[in-house]
């Protein structure tokens, strides 16, 4: 047993972790607000990457104006998902707006494949291409400052949720919606601000990722993983997110190196039916009880 | 409730076609489907036979989700499994077609019971992600136990064989096909006028109410998984034979959906409704090309098909949930309704 080289696949699945961990964290955001289950989060995270790449590469914007417009152009995209598609689901069946979400997802990728084409494309490099070294290990410099983002943009979200009013306005609705409208909070602006910031976050981390991995129209698979972070860490358990995104990405990582790499979609889906069994409402989920 | 047909007997209340026009209605049905391969072209049989394999798992799938309530995405790992029993079966011991189809229905009504395992505790959407997770499991396995399914090349089917003739083409298959998605269609419509039909539908509105009604919960979710993927696999097994390939990429996580929205389009909880969204799902794509092609552009009119073919089945499924959430099924019901009552109106 190499111990560094275990250190060294531990890191760089901590490293996918945190993102898959950003994007539970948009995932979670939906679903404590509006209790939506929404399953085109991956395919959300695609057009942010997509926004993008034609910011960056088509328009040949610098990096500072390519960022903020892909993030600008992603939570208007978010506003106006929330007002034609999500806003006339309210009161339905949660399995309404579950499928809503699905036939979302594939008019997404529809989409991204008449703009883009289906055909894979490069981001332009923006992150230091320096390896980083802790001790004998390597990173990969990407996954490293990846990483970075996500725990900052992650930290900024918490705090925000912590002292802003919105953020407080938002926690108030996810306790309890009647209770929200009484205090005076207009609940249908929470549910857009939240959709406009759950796609901005995903945006960030559709750029992180695809300056990973290359932009391609199957991005979206992407999501399922995450589906299996949110599942492990309780749908509406923002720690949930964090710890399961970390959790899932080092187990994807060393399934991955020790097993090969076709097994790890299979780890994680064995993971999440494991869970499944054990705690269907996740790590840190609420537990609902069921009346008449 | 049709004008002017009184039940004098319980029998006749409970019919399955409860009333004359119904039973003319049937019958020129049926009459239409015994004629349409001698005056129908090549393609159009083969989209028969599509049409009618989809119907069968649509209506598998149906009795899950829209009657027992519970959001399955592993449609297409059953239909695989289902599949993949009836070609291993025809290609290693040469049994008998029909007895194929069983197999593949059995092994996939096994799985099935093993994937509704969870549905006790879990619920729901919690539900629906897990069954993506059978999905996932099964692809590997068609992948990887390659002696078995050979791999990722998959395995190729010999032309089934039926009272000594080969069925090679879409002409002669229809003749198999379609009787086997119509018995599977009957027992469904059967299915719900027994004691455990109306527990699926008892579980599906409400699971604890009905638990306190004396339905085993276990048992009837179970019973649901097994019969949904039953048909599944039956569906499998004719997909096989009816494409003559098996491949673990045959059987996508978007089959899955295209199930799912073939039920939400068709109507939950209503047969006919599995039969129009299956019909609808799978000829719309077909429209879409005729449309394409028939556009003008400049020669790249294929390049643009296939994503305009995503956009429309996602924005099918959208715009169903959205505007007529009880699917076709409740349209056609409106429809029939207006002719009833005319010249009055509802």
């Amino acid at each position: 047993m190499d111990w560094w080289l275990l250190f060294e696949i531990t890191l760089a699945g901590v490293g996918t972790g945190g993102l898959y961990a950003l994007t539970g964290l948009a995932f979670v955001l939906i679903y404590k607000a509006t209790r939506v289950v929404n399953i085109a989060i991956g395919e959300m995270l695609m057009i942010g990457a997509y926004v993008f790449f034609s910011f960056a590469a088509g328009l040949a914007l610098p990096i500072w104006l390519a960022v903020p417009g892909a993030l600008l152009v992603s939570a208007a995209f978010g506003a106006v998902v929330e007002r034609t598609l999500i806003r006339p689901m309210l009161g339905e069946s949660p399995i309404s707006s579950f499928m809503v979400t699905v036939g979302l997802a594939s008019m997404l990728v529809g989409l991204v494949e008449l703009v883009w084409s289906a055909d894979q494309q490069r981001l332009p490099e923006f992150l230091p291409a320096k390896h980083i070294v802790i001790g004998q290990a390597f990173v990969s410099p990407k996954i490293f400052y990846g990483f970075w983002i996500a725990v900052l943009l992650i930290t900024a979200v918490l705090l925000l949720f912590r002292y802003w009013r919105g953020g407080v306005a938002l926690r108030a609705t996810a306790a309890d919606q009647a209770a929200a409208y009484s205090v005076g909070i207009n609940v249908p602006r929470v549910f857009s601000m939240t959709w406009m910031a759950a796609a901005a976050i995903a945006g960030v981390a559709g750029i992180v990722v695809g300056s990973i991995g290359g932009l391609s129209s199957v991005m979206g698979v992407f999501g399922l993983s995450v589906l299996v972070v949110v599942i492990f860490g309780g749908l509406d358990s923002v720690a949930g997110a964090l710890v399961g995104g970390v959790i899932v990405g080092v187990i994807e990582a060393l399934a991955g190196f020790y097993i090969g790499g076709e097994y790890k979609l299979l780890a994680t889906f064995s993971l999440l039916v494991l869970i499944l069994m054990i705690r269907p409402y996740g790590l840190f989920g609420t537990h609902e009880i069921e009346r008449l | 409730m049709r004008i002017g047909s009184a039940k004098q007997s319980y029998a006749a209340d409970a019919a399955l076609f409860d009333s004359v026009t119904q039973q003319r209605w049937a019958l020129a049905g049926g009459g239409l489907l015994l004629l349409f391969p001698f005056v129908a072209s090549e393609y159009w049989l083969y989209l028969a036979c599509l049409v009618a394999i989809n119907i069968a798992s649509t209506m598998g799938l149906n009795i899950l989700t829209g009657y027992t309530g519970l959001v399955s995405l592993g449609q297409a790992a059953f239909m695989g499994l289902g599949a993949y029993t009836t070609a291993i079966l025809q290609l290693r011991y040469g049994t008998p077609m029909l007895l194929n189809l069983l197999g593949g229905g059995i092994v996939a009504m096994a799985a099935g019971v093993l994937v509704g395992l969870p549905s006790l505790r879990v619920k729901g959407l919690y539900l629906a992600i897990a069954t993506i997770a059978a999905g996932v499991i099964a692809h590997f396995v068609f992948s990887h136990f390659s002696q078995l399914t050979g791999g990722t090349a998959g395995l190729s089917v010999p032309p089934a064989m039926i009272f000594g003739q080969q069925l090679d083409t879409s002409f002669r298959l229809y003749w198999v096909i379609v009787p086997i998605t119509g018995l599977l269609l009957l027992g469904a419509a059967n299915l719900f006028r027994t004691r455990i039909g109306r527990a699926f539908i008892a579980i599906r509105d409400r699971d604890i109410s009905a638990e306190v009604l004396g339905i085993p919960l276990l048992r009837y979710k179970l019973l649901s998984f097994a019969i949904s993927s039953f048909y599944a696999g039956v569906a499998g097994g004719l997909f096989a034979y009816f494409f003559r390939a098996v491949t673990p990429e045959s059987f996508p996580l978007l089959m899955s959906i295209f199930f799912l929205a073939a039920v939400i389009v068709g109507g939950m909880g209503t047969v006919l409704g599995s039969v129009l969204g299956a019909v609808f799902m799978t000829l719309v794509p077909e429209l879409l090309k005729l449309v394409v092609s028939a556009l003008p552009l400049s020669g790249n009119a294929t390049l643009i098909l296939s994503p305009v073919r995503t956009i429309v089945f996602g924005a099918l499924i959208v715009l169903f949930l959205i505007f007529e959430p009880l699917g076709l099924a409740e349209m056609w019901r409106r429809t029939r309704r207006t002719f009833h009552l005319w010249p009055f109106r509802t």
